[in-house]
């Protein structure tokens, strides 16, 4: 009972290279155009974010001063960029420089520790919504709707409220624990799709035990949109973390990110206007790469956005 | 057959709608012996494949199979069994080829993985024996070169390919039966005859049963040896291949048959079946074929026909077994005047 069927494998093999034939055709000269385009803006997002990250990690070593020392609050403060502090320094003398620096560490950090428990948490929700479905979903779903229609930042700030100042752990989570509606309703959907494929029928008709459908079938054919929700969304909470520490409850000072340095600034913005510049520039560059790399993720990631007609 | 493989008994499978119950499969018994090839036919909507889903109790809610139903296999009976116990069966004993070979595969992981996962998941075999195991499964459903076929994914093979890889998932436990729903319907027809083919013959190697679930007569005639016809969630007709077609004798197999192009005959047009299968939800009283057929008189409006015994092994729900001369006086089918009415 070992040995091939010699009567079909030539036929098929016939009928393999047909088909391979009519994929091969050429493509329109517009698809590597798009894809290359594609690749190049995934590839210059990932290297810039790649970079802000090491910046982040080595900022000790890379950081001229102490970002809290006030060597001389009198004399020092408010300086435009010079060679010593080549982005000046602000209204207690401290090396802005070193505080940005160090304010990458705290914006990226609770920027991508929060999106990551976001997007774990919101999957696991819209997994399990999707998979059980029937009464199951129908009351998780209307839960997800009870949650969306609480205006986030007035969450946010009722809950920050509860320290003061805030340790950055509480952060993270409750953007974190805030931030997961939206990816597990994405995902609940994407499951719902991929349960009626044939693959998922075929497994539970091959003896699969449910939750390694779930591991197995169902989740890797959902990741898709999570990654690029994810990338999206720490451009977003980058932004809102450095709108709650301008507000005044993200991050505790002396601690600087982003955000709080911005607010430093604010103030004094016509006579002091490099506190606040470097700040917003380096929110703007960092939610720019986080962007365009979701962006292209999902270009990269899209059959169909590559489509030449042919393949499905 | 003395003691059959398969054996389903009064099979009712209904689904639960807002203020309505679709009557999917609606009193089905047969039985499939050792070995044995059997082809179950009807168009969509019949219910030939909530049949099939039933048999591993794969249908989901609001899908539900009715108490009462029996579905014998193995010594137990398949609807009263715990997941547990059902686990076991499906994939090892009971194996299903689908219609699809596109979307019947993960297309995250390769072939090979996904035919050394059923492996895993019912043996105690090891990573490296499962995988030898699945690439020796893909040789014998013909892949070629199936070392490096095995770490190729789903969308770099062909669809006849993929359909061999589906067979090779569905036979690697050496299953006693093996439910092939539409298994080429999907497919080129030069590929539909190597598949029909290679089931044939490594059910000849394994001595494997196989149903067969098609809407084409065609690819029944070619490789089972009994028919069982649905219609409207029921069996209508129940005979071996040869005396389907040489005397069909209900009315809805002669629409089958007659629609069938045929080599030889010059006909204009394929006749077809006048109107559509009804809703499950509202099947017709009586026979639930009348409005349809060209025979139908008022008995059928009102009495639902049994099974009538009309040879050996050869069953009809039709009340022309009782009143044969019936058939002498074809006419229009009921929907047939009705559609002109409502057109003129």
């Amino acid at each position: 009972m070992r040995s091939p069927t010699p009567a079909s494998a030539p036929a098929e093999r016939l009928a393999a290279s047909g088909v391979a034939s009519a994929v091969d055709e050429p493509p329109s000269d517009a698809v590597p155009a798009r894809r290359a385009r594609i690749t190049s803006a995934l590839w210059w997002s990932l290297a810039l974010i790649a970079l802000l990250c090491l910046i982040a990690l080595f900022a000790p070593g890379l950081a001229p001063y102490d970002p809290n020392a006030q060597p001389d609050i009198i004399g020092l403060k408010n300086q435009p960029p010079s060679f010593a502090h080549p982005l000046g320094t602000d209204q207690y003398s401290r090396d802005l420089l070193s505080r940005m620096l160090f304010g990458a560490r705290v914006s990226l950090s609770v920027a991508m520790l929060a999106v990551l428990l976001a997007a774990t948490v919101g999957t696991a929700y819209g997994v399990i919504a999707g998979y059980l479905g029937g009464r199951f979903d129908a009351v998780m779903m209307r839960l997800l709707d009870a949650l969306l229609a609480i205006p986030r930042v007035l969450l946010l700030i009722a809950l920050l409220a509860l320290w003061s100042p805030v340790p950055l752990v509480a952060l993270i989570l409750i953007i974190g624990f805030t931030g997961w509606f939206e990816v597990s309703r994405l995902v609940r959907a994407e499951v719902l799709s991929v349960k009626q494929r044939e693959y998922v029928v075929a497994a539970r008709a091959l003896g699969t035990p449910a939750l390694r459908i779930i591991w197995r079938h169902v989740l890797p054919n959902v990741l898709t949109p999570v990654l690029v929700a994810a990338a999206l969304g720490v451009g977003n909470v980058i932004i809102l973390e450095a709108g709650l520490s301008y507000l005044g409850i993200g991050t505790r000072a002396p601690t600087a990110s982003w955000g709080s340095i911005f607010y430093d600034g604010s103030d004094a913005f016509q006579a002091t206007w490099w506190i606040a510049l470097f700040p917003g520039l380096a929110i703007i560059i960092t939610v720019l790469a986080f962007n365009t790399f979701g962006g292209a993720l999902r270009d990269a990631l899209d059959p169909h956005q590559l489509a030449d007609g042919k393949s499905r | 057959m003395a003691d059959p493989l398969l054996q389903i008994e009064n099979l009712r499978t209904f689904f639960y709608g807002d203020g309505s119950v679709s009557r999917a499969v609606d009193g089905v018994s047969f039985s499939i012996g050792s070995g044995e090839t059997i082809g179950l036919v009807g168009e969509s909507g019949c219910g030939k494949s909530v049949t099939a889903l039933s048999v591993l109790r794969l249908v989901r809610p609001p899908g539900r199979i009715e108490a009462g139903s029996r579905i014998k296999f193995e010594g137990r009976d398949l609807v009263t069994i715990d997941e547990r116990e059902l686990r076991s069966v499906r994939g090892a004993r009971i194996a299903m080829v689908f219609q699809e070979p596109m979307t019947a595969l993960n297309p995250v992981f390769t072939v090979g993985e996904q035919i050394a996962e059923v492996v895993r998941i019912h043996g105690k075999a090891s990573r490296r024996e499962a995988w030898d195991r699945a690439v020796e499964m893909l040789q014998i459903v013909g892949i070629p070169a199936p070392a490096e076929r095995a770490r190729e994914y789903p969308h770099q093979l062909s669809g006849g390919m993929r359909q061999r890889v589906v067979i090779a998932m569905a036979l690697v436990m050496n299953p006693a039966l093996v439910i092939a729903d539409e298994p080429t319907t999907a497919l080129d027809v030069t590929i539909q005859a190597q598949i029909l083919e290679l089931l044939q013959q490594l059910q000849g190697r394994f001595g494997t049963s196989i149903l067969l679930i098609t809407h084409d007569l065609g690819v029944v005639a070619e490789s089972v040896s009994r028919v069982l016809v649905m219609y409207g969630g029921e069996i209508v007709e129940e005979a071996p291949v040869k005396a389907l077609f040489a005397e069909a004798h209900h009315p809805y197999t002669e629409g089958l048959l007659a629609a069938m192009p045929r080599l030889g005959e010059a006909r204009e047009r394929l006749r077809t079946i006048p109107g559509t299968v009804p809703p499950p939800t509202r099947w017709p009283s009586g026979c639930r074929f009348h409005d349809r057929c060209p025979y139908a008189w008022e008995r059928c409006t009102t009495e639902h026909p049994p099974l009538y015994q009309i040879g050996s092994a050869h069953v009809s729900r039709c009340h022309m077994a009782d009143e044969p001369e019936r058939r002498n006086h074809p006419h229009e089918p009921l929907v047939m005047q009705q559609q002109r009415v409502a057109a003129s």
